[in-house]
């Protein structure tokens, strides 16, 4: 039991720095060309758009392969996704980040290897970004779950 | 529209891209997990007991990928970042993001790079939606002078 414990949190790690690596290699790192591809009526590089179809056709037979099984190559839980909605949540919150992300160029996995990597407005970034989440879980604690929690008491 | 045959980088970025893609098979086939950076970052904003080292553990790895890339790559190999944005464009742009990907559950890695993965309608409309807005904006920067 301790021994998969110990096992997880080393593939945590390791799957930590090889997504790092992939980030880093693939230019995604560099605001500048992250929008280089979102300027499609400018001089379009269209490298971003190889970064997402290699890292899905890998994807695809991995997810696959998980979908047919009941546990992990360690015996342990497959959290799906089990949230299937498409609503105003989904659509808005991805329009508010692809504009945060067309503005700056940085999308959260990649702000972070930037700042660890010592850029300074990485680290900016982050640190408002933290905020924006933070403030979107108060907002989610004291103002939508009590308004919920009356509509159902209602 | 032109290519910017300058800049587009095909190997690399198709390498790349198999690597974030080889992390998240990794991920979710031993570890049970959707790699998604917004909802790793944003069950620690505020951490819960009993689901917080995991986090750490995948984030101390993150950090640590620049210090082994410059160890391994040669430094005539390493771009130079390019980044155009004022501080106040830096925060403003932090905030929508940091908002957004939890109002949404995901971002490029979650939604854009799993959710793809899985055939997820609601991913599927998530992405389409991330990048219309990149689109959008990079056009109106860059193109109208607006901002």
């Amino acid at each position: 039991m301790l021994n998969k414990k110990y096992l997880h949190h080393v593939t945590e790690f390791a799957v930590g720095l090889l997504f790092g690596l992939g980030l880093i290699l693939s230019g995604m790192t560099d605001p500048g060309k992250v929008i280089g591809f979102l300027d499609l009526f400018g001089s379009w590089d269209p490298s971003l758009a190889l970064v997402m179809g290699g890292a899905i056709l890998v994807g695809i037979f991995a997810f696959t392969m998980a979908k047919k099984r009941t546990t992990t190559f360690l015996g342990g839980v497959l959290r799906f996704p089990t949230n299937m909605d498409i609503d105003k949540k989904l659509v808005i919150g991805s329009l508010m980040f692809g504009t945060g992300w067309g503005l700056a160029g940085f999308c959260p996995g990649p702000a972070l290897v930037s700042m660890a990597s010592g850029q300074p407005k990485a680290l900016v970034f982050v640190l408002a970004m933290l905020v924006g989440m933070l403030g979107f879980e108060l907002m989610n604690r004291f103002v939508h779950a009590p308004r919920k929690a009356k509509l159902n008491a209602a | 529209m032109n290519i910017d045959w300058a800049n587009f980088t095909p190997f690399v970025s198709l390498t790349g891209g198999i690597i974030l893609g080889l992390a998240s098979a990794v991920f979710i086939l031993v570890n049970g997990r959707i790699l998604g950076i917004s909802g790793i970052m944003g069950g620690l904003m505020p951490p819960k007991v009993g689901d917080t080292f995991w986090r750490i553990a995948f984030l101390l790895g993150m950090f640590s990928a620049p210090t082994v890339f410059h160890a391994v790559v040669p430094a005539e190999y390493i771009h130079a970042q390019r980044i155009d944005a004022t501080d106040m464009m830096v925060v403003v742009a932090g905030l929508l993001v940091g908002i957004g990907t939890r109002y949404a559950s995901g971002c490029t890695s979650g939604h854009g790079v799993c959710g793809l993965s899985r055939l997820s309608p609601r991913s599927l409309v998530a992405t389409i939606s991330f990048m219309l807005a990149g689109f959008v904006v990079v056009y109106v920067m860059r193109h109208l002078a607006i901002i």
